[in-house]
């Protein structure tokens, strides 16, 4: 078979798995199932801290697994880690570049990583000796050859899961910086990931600016399933608590919940009134709640079963640029353009 | 790095200017829009006026949305310049009363004139200049002699151009001129916004359009066969029927809906709510006595178990009664390698293997021969995933087997009804009497533990002894 043959072959094949995703989106059966639900009574969540520090833009944070300290970068280099339920910083480093897009917490509380316009991903560990600098224990782990955009450890502190604008993930062996798989496919950028809470599986799902959600075999390398329903770039995907499913936030201004044994679009998230983009999401504990940080300013909190809007947040003053709940639930923290970061309960 | 690119592209993050417009299209509907008036403004009557307070109330009808919402969503619009004020035109602001208002004309739209060319923005701070000598102050004076040095060869054009349009303006009416003052006001009060005013513009980081720095994948035969491949598998793929997924996010949301603080609290209290973090420390990840929900949790699921550091260690000694503790520490071990550095990984796969595969192993696990066939020809070439298929083997017995056994029995059940319901705290009587918040040792000062410890074994700090 010539190569001519061999490509028309292979651009009908992904045709019809197009149109076939058209076809199936309805949202019909969503509010029959979810009619028998009860609906959700009034809503009050508060800005419970303000953790002010950031001299510039705030562009992600990450909760560490104590439930209360935090990890924060921002336009001008600068990544704090707080406690933030007494709101006192406790380490500081400036990066080398500007606008690290990435930060994450590593999962035994003694290290965090980050990365953005350096196209690096770097480890710091986290050290309380008034004598050690901490950059001078800084690890260079991942090489992209465009900005990191996301990064997240799995399991463990031993490895870190990239996402990058050179359109590729990768996964690293942090002591070595060793490349130990990536993962090709996305047409765009790659801006945003999230490890899948799976029992026996590897897998993770990343979202692009080529406005496609792909989930990832971890091992193989292989994309095992992609959706491609949004209009515009996916800013932030996020797994629906039992792993069955994840939600994505887009600057079509609509999050959607895609389910992975249905194989398709389940819902959509979406007003008429709420016409900016959606920057990040996040599941409440029990997957019922949905919170979208916007670039209005605002964050709605959705019902996930109904398809409804629950509430809208006001008080940060530009851009929600992330958005986290905390590991045991009990809140869940944004950061802004407006340099500060806001927990919420 | 800021460009925007070509116009109309979905560029980083750009606003929605599309949206926006379509909605002060409909704000200008002369059946369905707001009600427009003339406003009296010194001497001249302005026409196609708006009151804020009408805007505001058109939003809330038109969107189903609160004053607080249509405040916000309006005031978008005044700060992107589709809506400015007559009587203060550079505060870019919606007063929900009877301020008037005007539509900025569609002619100095930003998304119309995008770029803001720097030769417009001389012109416009020339005629400024020209009108009144010494009315350029602040971060206009500068900009006005940075572009001064910066095109002085054309400085004439620039001053010839001012002039004109001045001229041209004298020509017309007072209300017009006041009018356009106005709307170019607007536009550069948009797209030059004064020192200390975030600009509404601003874009993040470009997402390339083009390919420079992206990864590029050779389009040949592998790569056409390989998305045949992935295309048939999502063609031929078994799907689940989504009304039954939807009943499984119902089931799981209703069975987790009281152990999420958000949806149901929880007690004592929530630590965010009322600065008291005793929520915090009888969760801790080993506590003596565990909380009746937590202990629930750990019957939702096998991996929910496996998750709670202390369920897991509940579950071990349950285990060891039964002898088959060793199913749970290869299991751990596994895990161990899959998530470890890369350097170590020889040596955990030889000792796993030394430890609970090999014949006579102190800790010998029972796997079916074929899977410790496959296992034993994979060891030949260890990788960090070659225990993958005896690891899954040995979940599987736990999930199926050991599991429901420990969840019938009196280990589990014991601690089923010596589980704490912490009582609800009491409301504090003053509100300005705020609790000290007690800080916690950060994980980050424990003692080094071994490098590669899977996750749930490695907690974080006990907050047991958080302050006084």
């Amino acid at each position: 078979m010539d190569e001519e043959t061999v490509e028309i072959q292979g651009r009908i094949f992904y045709q019809m798995v197009a149109i076939k995703d058209c076809i199936l989106v309805q949202n019909l059966e969503v509010h029959q199932v979810a009619e028998r639900v009860e609906a959700l009574g009034q809503f009050v969540m508060k800005t419970r801290r303000t953790l002010k520090g950031h001299g510039n833009k705030v562009l992600c944070m990450d909760w560490c697994k104590d439930k209360r300290r935090i990890v924060s970068s921002s336009q001008d280099g600068k990544v704090i880690v707080w406690d933030s339920f007494t709101t006192n910083k406790e380490h500081a480093v400036t990066m080398p570049c500007t606008w690290v897009m990435a930060c994450a917490y590593a999962p035994s509380g003694c290290a965090i990583a980050c990365g953005g316009l350096d196209n690096k991903c770097s480890v710091y560990p986290l050290t309380f000796d008034k004598n050690e600098n901490m950059a001078a224990k800084k690890k260079s782990v991942a090489m992209h050859t465009n900005y990191l955009s996301a990064c997240s450890f799995t399991n463990s502190d031993m490895q870190i899961l990239t996402a990058s604008g050179d359109g590729t993930c990768a996964l690293w062996d942090v002591e070595s910086g060793q490349l130990l798989q990536s993962f090709h496919g996305h047409g765009a950028d790659v801006l945003c990931l999230d490890l899948a809470p799976s029992e026996t599986g590897n897998t993770f799902v990343s979202g692009g600016c080529d406005k496609k959600a792909m989930v990832w075999d971890m091992r193989s390398g292989q994309c095992v399933q992609a959706f491609e329903t949004h209009e515009s770039d996916i800013n932030s995907v996020r797994y629906y608590p039992s792993g069955d499913a994840f939600a994505s936030g887009s600057d079509d201004a609509t999050c959607r919940l895609y389910d992975l044994r249905a194989d398709r679009e389940v819902s959509i998230y979406s007003k008429e009134s709420i016409i900016f983009g959606a920057s990040s999401v996040d599941f409440s504990l029990s997957g019922r709640l949905l919170f979208a940080g916007y670039n209005d300013y605002t964050i709605n909190v959705w019902d996930v079963l109904k398809g409804s809007r629950v509430s809208i947040l006001f008080g940060h003053e530009n851009r929600v640029s992330t958005l986290r709940v905390s590991p045991d639930g009990t809140a869940f923290c944004s950061g802004s353009w407006d340099h500060t970061l806001r927990v919420w309960a | 790095m800021w460009g925007w690119g070509e116009a109309g592209r979905n560029s980083p993050s750009r606003p929605p200017f599309a949206q926006m417009e379509r909605v002060v299209v409909s704000m200008q509907d002369p059946d369905q829009g707001v009600e427009m008036r003339n406003q009296r403004l010194r001497i001249t009557v302005i026409p196609h006026t708006v009151a804020g307070s009408d805007v505001v109330d058109w939003l809330v009808q038109k969107y189903c949305i609160s004053e607080e919402e249509a405040l916000h969503l309006g005031t978008l619009l005044v700060q992107h310049g589709y809506l400015y004020s007559l009587r203060s035109p550079r505060s870019l602001v919606l007063r929900p009363d009877d301020t008037p208002y005007r539509f900025q004309t569609p002619y100095f739209w930003t998304s119309t004139l995008w770029p803001a060319a720097e030769l417009d923005y001389a012109i416009y701070l020339t005629k400024k200049n020209i009108r009144k000598q010494g009315a350029l102050v602040g971060h206009e004076k500068e900009h006005y002699d940075q572009l001064h040095r910066k095109i002085n060869h054309t400085w004439d054009l620039v001053v010839m151009q001012a002039r004109e349009q001045l001229r041209a303006a004298k020509q017309r009416r007072k209300g017009d001129r006041l009018v356009i003052a106005c709307q170019e006001q607007t536009y550069w009060l948009v797209n030059r916004p004064p020192p200390g005013v975030p600009s509404v513009l601003e874009q993040g980081p470009e997402r390339s359009s083009c390919t420079a720095g992206r990864v590029q994948m050779t389009k040949n035969t592998e790569f056409y066969k390989r998305e045949m491949e992935r295309c048939r598998k999502a063609l031929t793929r078994a799907r689940v029927k989504s009304s039954i997924c939807l009943e499984a996010y119902l089931k799981f949301s209703s069975q987790h809906g009281p152990h999420d603080p958000i949806m149901s609290g929880c007690l004592p209290s929530n630590p965010w709510v009322t600065d008291d973090d005793t929520y915090w420390i009888m969760n801790a990840p080993s506590v003596a006595v565990p909380t009746k929900l937590r202990v629930e949790r750990w019957g939702f699921s096998f991996q929910e178990l496996l998750e709670d550091p202390l369920g897991r260690a509940h579950f071990m000694d349950f285990l060891r009664t039964e002898f088959s503790a060793e199913n749970l520490s290869f299991w751990e071990a596994c895990e161990e390698l899959r998530h470890g550095g890369q350097a170590q990984v020889h040596a955990m796969v030889d000792a796993v293997y030394q430890q609970f595969l090999a014949p006579g192993a102190a800790r010998w696990v029972n796997i079916d021969s074929r899977t410790m066939e496959r296992t034993l020809e994979g060891l030949q070439q260890p990788h960090r995933y070659v225990l993958d298929d005896a690891q899954l083997h040995i979940y599987m017995l736990m999930k199926k087997d050991s599991y429901p056994r420990f969840l019938k029995s009196s280990t589990y059940k014991d601690l089923l009804a010596e589980a704490v319901i912490p009582p609800e705290a009491k409301r504090r009587v003053f509100p300005f009497m705020r609790k000290p918040r007690h800080s916690s040792p950060s994980p980050a000062l424990l003692p080094a533990s071994t490098s590669g410890e899977p996750v749930a074994a490695a907690s974080g700090p006990e907050c047991g002894d958080g302050g006084t």
